[in-house]
């Protein structure tokens, strides 16, 4: 199995709003992809945005100029 | 006529000929799509990103800001039916029209069962709207408006700026019908005031049959008559709360969806809904004009405006509308529709409950030379009449 590393992980409330992340970022060429939701960030099923953790504050804060609604964020190893 | 060709003039219905963008993206994507929302490999985040994109550009169609305001369904109809008995409560009422589309009416009528009232306003005798009549039958409890955008018989377009006006100054929910209008008439959420509209993929969007859905202001909350799977939040034990989910479950039309998408691409990107409505309207005209003058034609609807759905529809003298149209086919290979059109009330206030109509409906695809087949064919079987 690989090896796990620290990621900054997004969560959504939906679908569409992974989606959107996934544009926004693409247009502003944000490295990241989508994965699927890691257990030890919830239970359920879904899609996350992972992406490097140096960032976190300025992520949050780009996501909400650009609209984009997300549920949670935290650093993990993934 | 000593030709015979095949037209199609019964886009009122469906279109029948679509961009050939349609038939390449509904094949790639049943090639290649997994189930949207479900899991994040490539063909699954394929499906997930094209039914997005679906969603960008009907918001944009509509001049929405947030594409998760977009609910798709299989067709208009559902959508009504969803936000009919997901928004109206015991002891509601309703004010809609007498030109609604039992897409509209056969939900009201349910309703009933609910204790839910409903008033239907009459139309003057080109089947317009009276519009005077909404403030006066406004109650304490008329929760809704429900109107549709154009009528599928006779074409004629309802004023949404207008109707949206009187939803707004008496705190009303406003309902749009835009079956026969989105992709055709500009339509525009928040300068309309509209609440929820209502519209269907395959008309003049162009896009398959099987697709549709809302758009819904943002803030509102319909109670979802649907729950089921969703790809998110599992473990809950009801719908989540957020849309576009809290109205969506299940496996999407992704293989409609897709095909949705690149017809409304090409409406908004290559072709301008402007640029369609002018098309399709002048050919209803030029084909109103080549038969108007027949003496035994009988004409439903208001032809003295350009802002109209493209449609004309008439009856031969007393012939049953029924042998008009086949008549057309059998004989000169035109699609028409006959018959009472799923619009019962509007039959009434037209008197041809009995005759029915026969609708001819135009598209982006129909041209000047098919216009004028249809007007010859029209008079040979009106001559002598």
């Amino acid at each position: 199995m690989r090896q796990k590393q620290e990621k900054l992980i997004t969560t959504f409330h939906t679908t569409a709003d992974a989606l959107a992340c996934e544009k926004v970022c693409k247009e502003k060429q944000i490295e990241g992809r989508i994965i699927p939701v890691p257990r030890q960030l919830s239970s359920g099923c879904g899609l996350a945005w992972a992406c490097e953790p140096s960032n976190e504050a300025t992520f949050s804060e780009f996501l909400k100029n650009n609209k984009v609604e997300y549920d949670a964020m935290q650093v993990i190893l993934f | 006529m000593g030709e015979f060709k095949r037209v199609y003039l019964d886009n009122a219905a469906t279109t029948m000929k679509k961009p050939p963008c349609v038939t390449e993206a509904v094949v790639a994507a049943l090639e290649s799509f997994g189930n949207s929302g479900r899991d994040t490999g490539s063909s699954a985040m394929d499906a997930s990103r094209v039914i997005y994109e679906a969603r960008c550009l009907m918001a944009r169609l509509f001049h929405m800001d947030n594409p998760k305001q977009i609910v798709f369904t299989s067709n208009s109809t559902e959508a009504i039916n969803l936000a009919l008995r997901g928004l109206l409560k015991t002891g509601d009422h309703v004010i809609s029209s007498m030109m609604e589309h039992n897409a509209v009416l056969r939900p009201i009528y349910d309703l009933e069962e609910e204790g839910i009232t409903h008033t239907f306003i009459g139309l003057d005798e080109k089947g317009r709207l009276l519009y005077d009549e909404i403030e006066k039958n406004i109650c304490d409890n008329t929760r809704a408006l429900v109107f549709t955008h154009a009528s599928n018989v006779t074409g004629n377009a309802n004023d949404l700026y207008r109707l949206g006006e009187i939803a707004k100054k008496h705190g009303l929910l406003f309902i749009v019908d835009a079956s026969q209008t989105a992709g055709v008439l500009p339509i525009d959420m928040e300068g309309m005031h509209i609440d929820v509209l209502a519209f269907t993929g395959h008309k003049g969007l162009y896009g398959p049959q099987g697709t549709g859905g809302m758009a819904v202001r943002e803030g509102l909350l319909i109670k979802p008559v649907k729950s089921g799977g969703t790809g998110v939040l599992s473990y809950l034990h009801h719908q989540p709360d957020e849309m576009p989910t809290h109205l969506e479950c299940g496996t999407m039309n992704g293989h409609g969806l897709a095909g949705l998408r690149a017809s409304v691409s090409w409406l908004l990107d290559e072709i301008g809904v402007e640029a369609v409505h002018s098309h399709e309207i002048k050919l209803a005209k030029r084909f109103y004009d080549g038969i108007r003058d027949i003496p035994c034609l009988h004409f439903y609807g208001d032809y003295d405006t350009d802002e109209r759905a493209a449609i004309v529809s008439l009856n031969i003298a007393d012939y049953d509308s029924s042998e008009v149209s086949d008549e057309l086919e059998a004989s000169y290979g035109i699609s028409t529709r006959p018959g009472a059109h799923c619009a019962p009330l509007l039959h009434e206030a037209m008197g041809t409950v009995e005759q029915g109509a026969v609708r001819f409906a135009f598209s982006w695809f129909n041209t000047e030379e098919e216009t004028d087949y249809a007007i010859r064919a029209l008079r040979e079987l009106a001559e002598g009449e």
